[in-house]
This record gives structure tokens, sequence and C-alpha cells, in this order.
């Protein structure tokens, strides 16, 4: 995969035009007052809401192919995840392994009814069931927010070893201001109506 | 034989029952005296009016003024769909989609049926056209305001698992395809029901008439059941395609679900 994700002139709700470029396995991290239009931005680069610009995936704009298909390479994963089959398995790819034990699942985890699922292990699957649809870029809202401290901390080197390894194009929002520090390569900040650079490690 | 010719005195004194029942409404404070005397008025006055339209449509008997009626109800109709959606297509979406559901579907049915089936000389006799025409819209128009208003209230409602499903990169068609089709069934189920006890629990209305007014009952039931099937078939139809087209204009080019296109409910 190894591809790049390129915002060029992307406007969206209150925001002035972005250009951002999430070089392959880098992590663009986002952080900005709630309401100051993280989530707004992520939806608009998945093309779920109209906006103005073009979003890229190295040579291929999002709107040469099918919204789908877009979607299904350039994948958010929302604050809140949203469950509509009865059990996890139906709503994801083929199991892996490895990726449930990391997150502290058994394998079983498939089989099980999405209404006993606890808001943290919600949020958990919900990242799991996104990377087992083999993405090839990541837009990621609030992902750890959910969690405590421990489980946060295995979440978050999961995620990082996955987007390292498979070289995904990840854009990270979250307010915390000690995740930016462990995870990000760059970080900007929404001020206002702008998309300003953060210098590294401080908010 | 002969029919028994109703007089005004003796419709007086079946609203006796009416105006009976409104004061016993006024008396235990039921709070629906009011209303109860209105609807009689209503209908009163409504189906006097049609009745006069009918007899004069009868008497001319010209295929324009068929046509003309025709239509006329079909609009009626269209706009009856979109009052009795909750929540709606916004722009005129919500009468266009009905009105032009019920046409394709009701009208052309009931037109073939005409030419087909019934074949009366000519074949516009409004005395067959118009009673069948009738009976198909207000099926039709049953089950094509019961799936819109189904469809638009539970995209409204599971709006955030639609969006979901499109996060995951399913296809608009897939992630709306469960809401479809229950949309559609509870468009076709009345439909469904009322033929399944058709005869056993209550007599169909066109057929009691047609007995009252002196027809032999065998012949009543043969057109009740033509009626049955042509109903099911005009409001099956009308659903699928009312139900096809709005959920078209819930998402736009670039499969996003537009939730900005249905309106909030008033009340």
């Amino acid at each position: 995969m190894n591809q790049t994700l390129i915002l060029n002139g992307l406007a969206t709700g209150e925001l002035d035009a972005i250009d951002l470029t999430v070089p392959p396995g880098g992590i663009v991290c986002l952080s900005g007052p709630s309401g100051s239009g993280k989530s707004r931005l992520l939806r608009a680069v998945a093309d779920l809401d109209p906006h103005d610009g073009e979003v890229r995936l190295d040579g291929t704009p999002a709107h040469s192919l099918k919204a789908n298909e877009w979607r299904r390479r350039v994948m958010l994963v929302p604050a809140e995840s949203h469950w509509w089959h009865d059990t996890v398995g139906e709503h994801c790819g083929v199991a892996r392994e490895s990726d449930l034990t990391a997150l502290g699942f058994e394998p079983d985890v498939h089989r099980w009814p999405v209404s006993r699922l606890s808001s943290g292990e919600k949020q958990r699957l919900a990242l799991y069931r996104a990377l087992s649809l083999d993405p090839e870029a990541l837009l990621l809202d609030e992902p750890t927010a959910n969690l405590d401290e421990a489980t946060r901390d295995r979440v978050e080197q999961w995620l990082v070893k996955r987007i390292h390894d498979q070289g995904l194009p990840a854009l990270w929002a979250t307010h915390d201001p000690s995740q930016i520090a462990r995870v990000s390569d760059t970080h900007y900040r929404i001020n206002g109506r702008r998309l300003e650079e953060a210098s590294h490690g401080t908010d | 034989m002969e029919l028994i010719e109703l007089q005004y005195w003796q419709l007086a004194l079946a609203s006796v029952l009416v105006l009976l029942l409104a004061g016993c409404s006024w008396w235990v404070r039921l709070g629906f005296g009011r209303s109860l005397v209105i609807a009689a008025v209503r209908t009163t006055i409504q189906l006097s009016l049609i009745g006069l339209v009918l007899e004069a449509l009868f008497s001319v008997g010209a295929l324009g003024w068929v046509a003309l009626m025709g239509v006329a109800m079909v609009i009626l109709a269209g706009r009856e769909v979109m009052m009795r959606q909750r929540r709606r297509l916004r722009g005129g979406w919500a009468f266009g989609i009905g009105t032009s559901a019920m046409f394709v579907s009701a009208f052309t049915i009931a037109v073939m049926t005409l030419l087909i089936v019934i074949r009366p000389d000519p074949w516009y006799q409004p005395q067959y056209a118009i009673p069948l025409l009738g009976m198909m819209l207000g099926n039709t128009m049953n089950g094509i305001a019961l799936s819109l208003d189904r469809l638009t209230d539970t995209v409204w409602r599971q709006r955030e698992d639609i969006e979901g499903r499109l996060m995951l990169g399913q296809r608009w068609q897939d992630a709306i395809s469960d809401i479809r089709r229950e949309a559609m069934r509870s468009g076709m189920i009345p439909t469904i029901n009322m033929m399944a006890a058709a005869g056993l629990v209550s007599l169909p209305g066109m057929m009691t008439g047609q007995i009252l007014a002196g027809s032999p009952p065998a012949l009543a039931v043969k057109y009740q059941i033509l009626l049955m099937f042509t109903i099911a078939a005009g409001t099956g139809f009308g659903t699928m395609l009312a139900v096809t087209a709005g959920s078209y204009r819930l998402f736009d080019h670039r499969q996003r679900l537009r939730t900005d296109r249905i309106t909030t409910p008033t009340h």
C-alpha cells in the first residue's frame, strides 16, 4: 500500500480551506476544543459531508472512485460506534486472532451479541472492525475516549503498530495532549477558522 | 329484484343515531362529540357533492371529463399521501413521489383492467371507470402513505446506523436495505390482511353495496375478487415504486445520507 493522503484546499463548515499531507505510516494529530470542527473535517475527508476542495490517496482523487469504494479505502472510525446486526462477527471481515488478542479479546468475540457490549468494548471493537476490512488510510475520531488508562495504552500501541506496519496514513483527532505527544508525527491545532501546526509535543 | 328508494327523511332518521352518540359524548365528557358532528356533516356534504358530480359525469360520459375526474382524484390522493407522513421529503418530493407512484400503479392498472378484463363499451364508461379508480386509489394511497412514512421515519431514527454502514464502505443500497424492505412490507401488509380476512370477519364494502343495490351476490363476489386482485397489485407496485424513489432521494450522488432533505414534524 504505502500511499499518501493529500488534502487539497479542503473546506468544510466554519474552517478555512486546508492543505495537508499525511505520509504513509504517518500519524497527523488534530486537536482543538470540542465543536471546533475536528469531526466535520474527518467526515469531509471520508466524503460523508458536502465540501469544497479535493482529497487524494496518492494519485487517486476521491471523486474518481465510487463513494463507497473511497470510504472502504479511507475509513472513518467515529467517536461513537454503531452496531446494527445481532452479533459482533456480522459486522467484521475475517477474524484476525492476533488483533483480537492485542486488544484483549478472546477469539470467540465474533459470536458475542452486540447488546452485551460495554461502551469501552464497543470502542475497541469498532477499531478492530474497521481494520478487519483492510482500509488503506485511517481517520480516527477520539479513538480511545471511552477507555481506562491501561486499555488505552494497549489500544494505542496496537493502533500505532498497525499504522506503521501497514504504512497507513492516519488522521487522528484527539484532545489529549499526552496522547498527541506519544503517537503523533505532526500535530495541528484548530484555532478559530484556521488549522495551525503546533510544535511537536506541546499543546 | 326491486330497489328500495332511500328518502331524505330516512337518512335523517339514521342521523339521529349520530346525534345521540354526540349527546352521550357530551354527557360523559368524552370530548369527541364536536369532531363527530363535524365529521358527519362533512361526510354528508362531500358525498352529496360527489353524487352530483357523478350524476353529471354519467349523463355526459365523455372521455375528457372522465379523464379530468381521474386526474383530480390522483392529485387529491397524492396530497393525502403527503399529509399523512410525519416526516416528509422536502421541496415537493413527498407529493411528487406519492402522486407519480399512484399514477403509474393505480392509474395504469385501472385502465388496463377496464381495457382487458371488464371491457365496458366504451371502455371509459364512468359507471365502471370511476368506482374502480376510486377503490384502487383509496387503497394504494394507504399503502404508499404508510410505507413512505415508515421509510422517512426509520431513516431519521436510524441515521447514525446508516452512516456507520456507509463509513465501513457499504453501498447506500446495502446501508438502507433492511429499512427499505420493512417500509415496503408495512405498506403491503394491510392489503394482504384484508384479502386474507375477506368474507370471514367482514363483508367488503363494495360487495355489500352492490348486494344492497340489488345485484346477485355471486356477481358481487366476482367483482369483489377482481377488485382485490387489482388493489393488491396497485398497492404492491405503487409501494415498491414510492419506496425506491424515496430512498434514492435520501442519498446524493456521493452516497451521502441527506437527512436535511426530510422535514421535521410540526407537532
